[in-house]
Protein backbone atom coordinates (compact mmCIF):
# COMPACT_ATOMS: atom_id res chain seq x y z
CA UNK A 1 0.00 0.00 0.00
CA UNK A 2 3.00 2.29 -0.10
CA UNK A 3 3.07 2.24 -3.88
CA UNK A 4 5.03 4.97 -5.61
CA UNK A 5 6.00 6.47 -2.29
CA UNK A 6 9.04 8.11 -3.85
CA UNK A 7 6.99 9.81 -6.54
CA UNK A 8 4.40 10.90 -4.01
CA UNK A 9 6.82 12.47 -1.61
CA UNK A 10 6.89 16.22 -1.89
CA UNK A 11 10.27 17.74 -2.64
CA UNK A 12 11.75 18.75 0.68
CA UNK A 13 9.62 18.98 3.77
CA UNK A 14 8.43 22.52 3.66
CA UNK A 15 5.82 23.22 6.29
CA UNK A 16 2.27 23.78 5.10
CA UNK A 17 1.80 27.34 6.25
CA UNK A 18 -1.50 29.07 6.95
CA UNK A 19 -2.75 31.14 4.02
CA UNK A 20 -5.44 33.78 3.82
CA UNK A 21 -8.48 32.83 1.76
CA UNK A 22 -11.13 35.32 0.67
CA UNK A 23 -14.71 34.30 -0.06
CA UNK A 24 -15.60 35.21 -3.63
CA UNK A 25 -18.80 33.20 -4.12
CA UNK A 26 -21.24 31.19 -2.07
CA UNK A 27 -23.45 28.72 -3.92
CA UNK A 28 -26.28 26.92 -2.11
CA UNK A 29 -26.25 23.23 -3.03
CA UNK A 30 -28.99 21.91 -0.74
CA UNK A 31 -30.99 23.43 2.14
CA UNK A 32 -28.07 22.50 4.44
CA UNK A 33 -24.94 22.66 2.28
CA UNK A 34 -23.18 25.35 0.28
CA UNK A 35 -20.15 25.53 -1.93
CA UNK A 36 -17.72 28.27 -0.96
CA UNK A 37 -15.43 29.55 -3.70
CA UNK A 38 -12.25 30.94 -2.19
CA UNK A 39 -9.51 33.06 -3.62
CA UNK A 40 -6.15 31.94 -2.23
CA UNK A 41 -3.22 33.90 -3.66
CA UNK A 42 -0.16 31.66 -3.89
CA UNK A 43 -2.13 28.40 -3.66
CA UNK A 44 0.33 25.67 -4.62
CA UNK A 45 -2.29 23.58 -6.42
CA UNK A 46 -3.69 20.23 -5.34
CA UNK A 47 -4.54 16.72 -6.44
CA UNK A 48 -8.13 15.60 -6.88
CA UNK A 49 -9.32 14.14 -3.58
CA UNK A 50 -7.09 16.12 -1.23
CA UNK A 51 -8.39 18.16 1.68
CA UNK A 52 -7.40 21.30 3.53
CA UNK A 53 -7.65 22.59 7.07
CA UNK A 54 -9.66 25.70 7.90
CA UNK A 55 -8.83 27.78 10.98
CA UNK A 56 -11.13 30.34 12.55
CA UNK A 57 -9.83 32.59 15.34
CA UNK A 58 -12.01 34.45 17.85
CA UNK A 59 -11.15 37.84 19.36
CA UNK A 60 -9.77 36.28 22.54
CA UNK A 61 -7.34 34.16 20.52
CA UNK A 62 -9.36 30.93 20.73
CA UNK A 63 -9.20 29.09 17.44
CA UNK A 64 -10.95 26.11 15.90
CA UNK A 65 -9.78 23.96 13.02
CA UNK A 66 -11.67 21.56 10.78
CA UNK A 67 -10.80 19.63 7.62
CA UNK A 68 -12.74 20.04 4.37
CA UNK A 69 -12.34 18.17 1.13
CA UNK A 70 -11.55 20.29 -1.90
CA UNK A 71 -14.39 20.13 -4.44
CA UNK A 72 -12.74 21.84 -7.40
CA UNK A 73 -10.24 20.79 -10.04
CA UNK A 74 -6.80 22.37 -9.55
CA UNK A 75 -6.63 26.04 -10.49
CA UNK A 76 -4.02 28.74 -9.98
CA UNK A 77 -5.63 30.79 -7.23
CA UNK A 78 -9.18 29.58 -6.71
CA UNK A 79 -10.59 26.58 -4.99
CA UNK A 80 -13.96 25.44 -3.76
CA UNK A 81 -15.03 23.55 -0.67
CA UNK A 82 -18.55 22.32 0.05
CA UNK A 83 -19.67 22.68 3.64
CA UNK A 84 -22.46 20.58 5.13
CA UNK A 85 -24.18 22.03 8.19
CA UNK A 86 -23.51 19.97 11.29
CA UNK A 87 -26.02 20.16 14.13
CA UNK A 88 -24.48 21.87 17.17
CA UNK A 89 -21.41 22.46 15.06
CA UNK A 90 -18.81 25.10 15.72
CA UNK A 91 -17.17 25.84 12.38
CA UNK A 92 -19.83 24.87 9.83
CA UNK A 93 -22.46 27.33 11.17
CA UNK A 94 -19.95 30.16 10.87
CA UNK A 95 -18.97 29.20 7.33
CA UNK A 96 -22.60 28.80 6.19
CA UNK A 97 -24.27 31.69 8.00
CA UNK A 98 -21.74 34.34 9.02
CA UNK A 99 -18.94 34.16 6.47
CA UNK A 100 -19.65 36.95 3.97
CA UNK A 101 -18.35 37.78 0.51
CA UNK A 102 -14.98 39.50 0.69
CA UNK A 103 -14.29 38.26 4.22
CA UNK A 104 -11.23 36.14 4.97
CA UNK A 105 -10.46 32.93 6.82
CA UNK A 106 -7.22 30.97 7.14
CA UNK A 107 -6.50 27.64 5.56
CA UNK A 108 -3.59 25.35 4.91
CA UNK A 109 -3.10 22.48 2.56
CA UNK A 110 -3.41 20.55 0.41
CA UNK A 111 -3.23 17.50 2.67
CA UNK A 112 -3.12 13.77 2.01
CA UNK A 113 -1.69 11.84 -0.91
CA UNK A 114 -3.59 8.59 -0.59
CA UNK A 115 -7.22 9.36 -1.39
CA UNK A 116 -6.25 11.02 -4.67
CA UNK A 117 -6.79 10.38 -8.36
CA UNK A 118 -4.19 11.39 -10.95
CA UNK A 119 -5.30 11.90 -14.55
CA UNK A 120 -2.38 9.74 -15.80
CA UNK A 121 -3.64 6.62 -14.06
CA UNK A 122 -5.19 4.30 -16.68
CA UNK A 123 -7.48 2.05 -14.58
CA UNK A 124 -11.23 2.62 -14.83
CA UNK A 125 -12.55 4.41 -11.79
CA UNK A 126 -15.49 3.61 -9.54
CA UNK A 127 -16.63 6.33 -7.18
CA UNK A 128 -18.99 5.47 -4.33
CA UNK A 129 -20.34 8.44 -2.39
CA UNK A 130 -22.56 8.66 0.67
CA UNK A 131 -24.07 12.11 1.30
CA UNK A 132 -21.48 14.85 1.44
CA UNK A 133 -18.86 12.18 0.74
CA UNK A 134 -19.45 13.24 -2.86
CA UNK A 135 -17.16 16.27 -2.41
CA UNK A 136 -13.67 14.80 -3.00
CA UNK A 137 -15.13 12.48 -5.67
CA UNK A 138 -16.54 15.53 -7.48
CA UNK A 139 -13.03 16.96 -7.53
CA UNK A 140 -11.96 13.78 -9.35
CA UNK A 141 -14.81 14.09 -11.88
CA UNK A 142 -14.00 17.76 -12.46
CA UNK A 143 -10.28 17.03 -12.80
CA UNK A 144 -11.06 14.31 -15.32
CA UNK A 145 -13.04 16.82 -17.37
CA UNK A 146 -10.52 19.66 -16.97
CA UNK A 147 -7.65 17.50 -18.19
CA UNK A 148 -9.57 15.90 -21.08
CA UNK A 149 -9.02 12.44 -19.59
CA UNK A 150 -10.84 9.55 -21.29
CA UNK A 151 -10.57 7.19 -18.34
CA UNK A 152 -14.06 5.71 -17.85
CA UNK A 153 -15.69 6.73 -14.57
CA UNK A 154 -18.74 5.38 -12.81
CA UNK A 155 -20.33 7.08 -9.84
CA UNK A 156 -22.76 5.58 -7.34
CA UNK A 157 -24.14 8.36 -5.18
CA UNK A 158 -26.30 7.61 -2.16
CA UNK A 159 -28.44 10.40 -0.70
CA UNK A 160 -31.53 10.47 1.47
CA UNK A 161 -33.81 12.41 -0.86
CA UNK A 162 -33.69 14.61 -3.97
CA UNK A 163 -33.32 17.66 -1.69
CA UNK A 164 -30.02 16.28 -0.42
CA UNK A 165 -28.37 16.02 -3.83
CA UNK A 166 -25.20 18.08 -3.88
CA UNK A 167 -24.02 19.18 -7.37
CA UNK A 168 -27.43 18.17 -8.74
CA UNK A 169 -27.10 20.44 -11.79
CA UNK A 170 -23.71 19.11 -12.76
CA UNK A 171 -24.41 15.44 -12.08
CA UNK A 172 -28.07 14.97 -12.90
CA UNK A 173 -29.97 17.89 -14.37
CA UNK A 174 -27.53 19.14 -16.96
CA UNK A 175 -24.75 16.62 -17.01
CA UNK A 176 -21.69 17.39 -19.12
CA UNK A 177 -20.19 14.12 -18.15
CA UNK A 178 -19.16 12.29 -21.29
CA UNK A 179 -17.65 9.06 -20.04
CA UNK A 180 -18.99 9.34 -16.51
CA UNK A 181 -21.97 7.08 -15.71
CA UNK A 182 -23.95 8.35 -12.76
CA UNK A 183 -26.33 6.28 -10.63
CA UNK A 184 -28.12 8.07 -7.82
CA UNK A 185 -29.58 5.93 -5.04
CA UNK A 186 -32.19 7.64 -2.89
CA UNK A 187 -32.30 5.94 0.49
CA UNK A 188 -35.47 7.43 2.03
CA UNK A 189 -37.54 9.08 -0.67
CA UNK A 190 -37.07 8.79 -4.40
CA UNK A 191 -38.74 10.85 -7.12
CA UNK A 192 -41.72 9.09 -8.73
CA UNK A 193 -39.79 8.82 -11.97
CA UNK A 194 -36.97 6.90 -10.30
CA UNK A 195 -37.26 3.27 -11.39
CA UNK A 196 -34.92 2.05 -8.66
CA UNK A 197 -37.13 3.26 -5.83
CA UNK A 198 -35.96 4.24 -2.35
CA UNK A 199 -33.47 2.07 -0.50
CA UNK A 200 -29.89 1.76 0.54
CA UNK A 201 -27.15 0.86 -1.91
CA UNK A 202 -26.87 -2.90 -2.27
CA UNK A 203 -24.55 -5.42 -3.87
CA UNK A 204 -26.95 -5.44 -6.85
CA UNK A 205 -26.45 -1.67 -7.27
CA UNK A 206 -22.68 -2.15 -7.19
CA UNK A 207 -22.98 -4.79 -9.90
CA UNK A 208 -25.34 -2.74 -12.08
CA UNK A 209 -23.67 0.64 -11.68
CA UNK A 210 -20.08 -0.30 -10.93
CA UNK A 211 -17.31 -2.22 -12.70
CA UNK A 212 -16.70 -5.95 -12.60
CA UNK A 213 -13.58 -6.87 -10.60
CA UNK A 214 -12.04 -8.34 -13.80
CA UNK A 215 -11.49 -4.81 -15.09
CA UNK A 216 -9.32 -4.09 -12.04
CA UNK A 217 -10.83 -0.68 -11.37
CA UNK A 218 -9.53 1.75 -8.80
CA UNK A 219 -12.32 2.33 -6.29
CA UNK A 220 -12.82 5.38 -4.10
CA UNK A 221 -15.41 5.25 -1.32
CA UNK A 222 -16.25 8.31 0.75
CA UNK A 223 -19.03 8.96 3.22
CA UNK A 224 -20.09 8.41 6.81
CA UNK A 225 -18.17 5.68 8.57
CA UNK A 226 -20.93 3.07 8.56
CA UNK A 227 -21.60 3.63 4.86
CA UNK A 228 -17.92 3.26 3.98
CA UNK A 229 -17.59 0.15 6.11
CA UNK A 230 -20.59 -1.49 4.40
CA UNK A 231 -19.59 -0.52 0.87
CA UNK A 232 -15.95 -1.59 1.31
CA UNK A 233 -17.07 -4.97 2.69
CA UNK A 234 -19.47 -5.48 -0.25
CA UNK A 235 -16.77 -4.56 -2.76
CA UNK A 236 -14.29 -6.99 -1.20
CA UNK A 237 -16.96 -9.72 -1.19
CA UNK A 238 -17.57 -9.05 -4.92
CA UNK A 239 -13.92 -9.77 -5.59
CA UNK A 240 -12.40 -6.31 -5.82
CA UNK A 241 -8.80 -6.20 -4.64
CA UNK A 242 -8.65 -4.71 -1.13
CA UNK A 243 -5.53 -2.78 -2.13
CA UNK A 244 -7.45 -0.98 -4.91
CA UNK A 245 -10.24 0.20 -2.61
CA UNK A 246 -9.36 3.55 -1.10
CA UNK A 247 -11.60 4.89 1.60
CA UNK A 248 -12.20 8.15 3.34
CA UNK A 249 -14.63 8.34 6.21
CA UNK A 250 -16.01 11.15 8.18
CA UNK A 251 -17.55 10.81 11.55
CA UNK A 252 -19.68 13.67 12.77
CA UNK A 253 -17.35 16.61 12.25
CA UNK A 254 -18.70 19.74 13.76
CA UNK B 1 0.32 34.72 13.76
CA UNK B 2 -3.35 33.98 13.25
CA UNK B 3 -5.62 36.55 11.68
CA UNK B 4 -8.90 37.12 13.50
CA UNK B 5 -12.17 35.90 12.05
CA UNK B 6 -14.70 38.70 12.62
CA UNK B 7 -17.92 37.41 14.14
CA UNK B 8 -16.49 34.00 15.09
CA UNK B 9 -16.96 33.25 18.76
CA UNK B 10 -16.61 29.48 18.90
CA UNK B 11 -17.95 27.14 21.53
CA UNK B 12 -18.59 28.01 25.14
CA UNK B 13 -15.20 27.45 26.73
CA UNK B 14 -16.00 27.79 30.42
CA UNK B 15 -14.63 24.79 32.26
CA UNK B 16 -13.11 23.35 29.11
CA UNK B 17 -10.24 20.89 29.51
CA UNK B 18 -6.91 21.59 27.88
CA UNK B 19 -6.61 19.84 24.55
CA UNK B 20 -3.64 19.75 22.18
CA UNK B 21 -3.66 22.71 19.78
CA UNK B 22 -6.25 22.56 17.01
CA UNK B 23 -8.13 19.61 18.56
CA UNK B 24 -11.79 19.47 19.57
CA UNK B 25 -13.57 17.14 21.91
CA UNK B 26 -15.76 14.30 20.68
CA UNK B 27 -17.80 11.72 22.56
CA UNK B 28 -18.13 9.48 19.51
CA UNK B 29 -15.38 7.19 18.38
CA UNK B 30 -14.84 8.11 14.73
CA UNK B 31 -12.96 5.77 12.42
CA UNK B 32 -10.09 6.63 10.13
CA UNK B 33 -8.62 4.08 7.79
CA UNK B 34 -7.31 3.97 4.26
CA UNK B 35 -9.10 0.89 2.94
CA UNK B 36 -11.41 -2.01 3.73
CA UNK B 37 -11.36 -3.49 7.23
CA UNK B 38 -9.38 -6.76 7.36
CA UNK B 39 -11.03 -9.60 9.29
CA UNK B 40 -8.52 -11.85 11.04
CA UNK B 41 -9.67 -15.12 12.63
CA UNK B 42 -8.11 -15.53 16.07
CA UNK B 43 -6.76 -19.01 15.29
CA UNK B 44 -4.71 -17.49 12.47
CA UNK B 45 -3.70 -14.35 14.31
CA UNK B 46 -0.02 -13.95 15.06
CA UNK B 47 2.15 -11.14 16.34
CA UNK B 48 5.85 -11.13 15.49
CA UNK B 49 8.72 -8.96 16.63
CA UNK B 50 11.86 -8.95 14.48
CA UNK B 51 15.15 -7.38 15.49
CA UNK B 52 17.71 -5.75 13.22
CA UNK B 53 19.67 -9.01 13.14
CA UNK B 54 16.65 -10.94 11.91
CA UNK B 55 15.96 -12.64 15.23
CA UNK B 56 12.21 -13.14 15.47
CA UNK B 57 9.84 -13.81 18.31
CA UNK B 58 6.17 -14.59 17.82
CA UNK B 59 2.98 -14.95 19.83
CA UNK B 60 -0.26 -16.70 18.94
CA UNK B 61 -3.54 -15.27 20.24
CA UNK B 62 -3.59 -17.84 23.05
CA UNK B 63 -0.02 -16.94 24.00
CA UNK B 64 -0.83 -13.23 24.02
CA UNK B 65 -3.83 -13.87 26.26
CA UNK B 66 -1.65 -15.74 28.72
CA UNK B 67 0.59 -12.71 29.28
CA UNK B 68 -0.09 -10.25 32.10
CA UNK B 69 -2.54 -7.60 30.93
CA UNK B 70 -2.86 -3.99 32.03
CA UNK B 71 -5.82 -1.65 32.00
CA UNK B 72 -5.09 1.91 30.94
CA UNK B 73 -7.33 4.96 30.82
CA UNK B 74 -5.91 7.43 28.35
CA UNK B 75 -6.81 10.39 26.13
CA UNK B 76 -6.52 9.86 22.39
CA UNK B 77 -5.94 12.47 19.70
CA UNK B 78 -6.61 11.93 15.99
CA UNK B 79 -4.82 14.00 13.37
CA UNK B 80 -8.26 14.68 11.82
CA UNK B 81 -8.72 16.88 14.92
CA UNK B 82 -10.97 14.97 17.27
CA UNK B 83 -9.80 14.11 20.75
CA UNK B 84 -11.51 11.62 23.01
CA UNK B 85 -10.82 11.68 26.71
CA UNK B 86 -10.76 8.89 29.26
CA UNK B 87 -10.81 5.88 26.95
CA UNK B 88 -10.15 2.59 28.71
CA UNK B 89 -8.11 -0.15 27.10
CA UNK B 90 -6.86 -3.55 28.15
CA UNK B 91 -3.82 -5.16 26.64
CA UNK B 92 -0.22 -6.24 27.03
CA UNK B 93 2.49 -3.68 27.62
CA UNK B 94 5.20 -3.62 24.97
CA UNK B 95 7.67 -3.67 27.86
CA UNK B 96 6.48 -7.24 28.44
CA UNK B 97 6.92 -8.15 24.76
CA UNK B 98 10.10 -6.20 23.94
CA UNK B 99 11.73 -5.57 27.29
CA UNK B 100 14.43 -8.25 27.30
CA UNK B 101 15.25 -8.25 23.58
CA UNK B 102 18.87 -8.05 22.58
CA UNK B 103 18.84 -5.12 20.19
CA UNK B 104 20.69 -1.95 19.32
CA UNK B 105 17.74 -0.57 17.34
CA UNK B 106 16.63 3.04 17.69
CA UNK B 107 13.59 2.75 15.43
CA UNK B 108 10.53 0.61 15.00
CA UNK B 109 8.16 -0.05 12.12
CA UNK B 110 4.78 -1.50 13.05
CA UNK B 111 2.92 -3.41 10.35
CA UNK B 112 -0.66 -4.53 10.12
CA UNK B 113 -2.90 -7.10 8.51
CA UNK B 114 -4.07 -5.33 5.34
CA UNK B 115 -0.66 -3.78 4.65
CA UNK B 116 -0.66 -0.64 6.81
CA UNK B 117 2.61 0.47 8.40
CA UNK B 118 3.68 3.23 10.79
CA UNK B 119 7.07 4.14 12.24
CA UNK B 120 8.10 5.30 15.71
CA UNK B 121 11.28 5.70 17.68
CA UNK B 122 11.88 2.48 19.62
CA UNK B 123 11.96 4.36 22.91
CA UNK B 124 8.37 5.54 22.35
CA UNK B 125 7.27 1.92 22.66
CA UNK B 126 8.94 1.31 26.03
CA UNK B 127 8.61 2.42 29.65
CA UNK B 128 4.86 2.11 29.96
CA UNK B 129 4.01 4.15 26.88
CA UNK B 130 2.65 1.51 24.49
CA UNK B 131 0.48 -1.60 24.47
CA UNK B 132 -0.97 -4.28 22.24
CA UNK B 133 -4.60 -3.59 23.10
CA UNK B 134 -7.46 -6.02 22.60
CA UNK B 135 -10.27 -4.57 24.71
CA UNK B 136 -11.88 -1.16 24.53
CA UNK B 137 -14.22 0.09 27.28
CA UNK B 138 -14.64 -3.43 28.59
CA UNK B 139 -15.54 -5.09 25.28
CA UNK B 140 -13.42 -6.93 22.79
CA UNK B 141 -11.98 -4.51 20.27
CA UNK B 142 -14.24 -4.23 17.20
CA UNK B 143 -12.66 -4.89 13.81
CA UNK B 144 -13.37 -1.37 12.56
CA UNK B 145 -11.40 0.00 15.52
CA UNK B 146 -8.48 -2.32 14.88
CA UNK B 147 -9.51 -5.62 16.43
CA UNK B 148 -8.62 -8.25 17.26
CA UNK B 149 -5.62 -6.22 18.49
CA UNK B 150 -4.09 -2.85 17.77
CA UNK B 151 -1.06 -0.95 18.85
CA UNK B 152 -1.89 1.72 21.45
CA UNK B 153 0.55 4.62 21.71
CA UNK B 154 -1.67 7.36 23.10
CA UNK B 155 0.99 10.06 23.47
CA UNK B 156 1.24 10.31 19.66
CA UNK B 157 -1.47 11.07 17.08
CA UNK B 158 -3.67 8.05 16.78
CA UNK B 159 -2.51 6.96 13.32
CA UNK B 160 0.62 5.71 15.12
CA UNK B 161 -1.60 3.28 17.07
CA UNK B 162 -1.70 0.83 14.18
CA UNK B 163 -4.96 -1.10 13.84
CA UNK B 164 -4.88 -4.85 13.08
CA UNK B 165 -1.25 -4.95 14.18
CA UNK B 166 0.66 -8.07 13.18
CA UNK B 167 4.24 -7.21 13.89
CA UNK B 168 6.97 -4.78 14.85
CA UNK B 169 10.30 -4.60 13.10
CA UNK B 170 13.17 -3.08 15.05
CA UNK B 171 15.52 -1.07 12.85
CA UNK B 172 18.82 0.75 13.03
CA UNK B 173 17.55 3.38 10.60
CA UNK B 174 14.20 5.10 10.52
CA UNK B 175 11.79 3.93 7.83
CA UNK B 176 8.70 6.07 7.21
CA UNK B 177 5.39 4.21 7.31
CA UNK B 178 2.20 4.58 5.29
CA UNK B 179 0.92 8.03 6.25
CA UNK B 180 4.46 9.22 6.98
CA UNK B 181 5.19 8.66 3.27
CA UNK B 182 2.03 10.49 2.21
CA UNK B 183 2.49 13.91 3.75
CA UNK B 184 1.98 13.31 7.47
CA UNK B 185 4.54 14.09 10.15
CA UNK B 186 7.24 11.55 10.90
CA UNK B 187 6.82 11.71 14.68
CA UNK B 188 3.30 13.06 15.31
CA UNK B 189 3.31 14.69 18.76
CA UNK B 190 -0.18 16.21 19.21
CA UNK B 191 1.00 18.69 21.86
CA UNK B 192 3.43 20.15 19.31
CA UNK B 193 0.79 19.89 16.58
CA UNK B 194 3.00 17.76 14.35
CA UNK B 195 0.27 16.87 11.86
CA UNK B 196 1.97 17.19 8.50
CA UNK B 197 5.51 16.94 7.22
CA UNK B 198 7.41 20.10 8.04
CA UNK B 199 5.23 20.95 11.09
Amino acid sequence: MTEAAGELRAPGRRALGWQVATLVESLPETPTASTLVLDVPGWQGHLAGQHLDVRLTAEDGYSAQRSYSIASAPDATRLAITVQAVRDGEVSPYLLEDFSLGAAIELRGPVGRWFVWRPGEPAPVLLVAGGSGIVPLMAMIRTRRATGSRVPFRLLYSVRSPDDLIYADELVRRPLLDGVDVTVAFTRSAPETDRRGAGRLTAADLVAGGWPPDLAPRVYVCGPSGFVETMADLLVAMGHAAGEIRTERFGPTS
Amino acid sequence: MAILTPGFRGRDRTGAVALPPGQYLTRDFPVLSAGPTPRIPLDRWEFTVTTETGEARGWSWTELMSLPAEEQTVDIHCVTKWSKLGTTWRGVSLDTLLGDLDTAADYALASSYGGYTTNLPFEDLLDGKAWIAYEFDGDELAAEHGGPARLLVPHLYFWKSAKWVRGIQLLLEDEPGFWENLGYHNYGDPWREQRYEGD
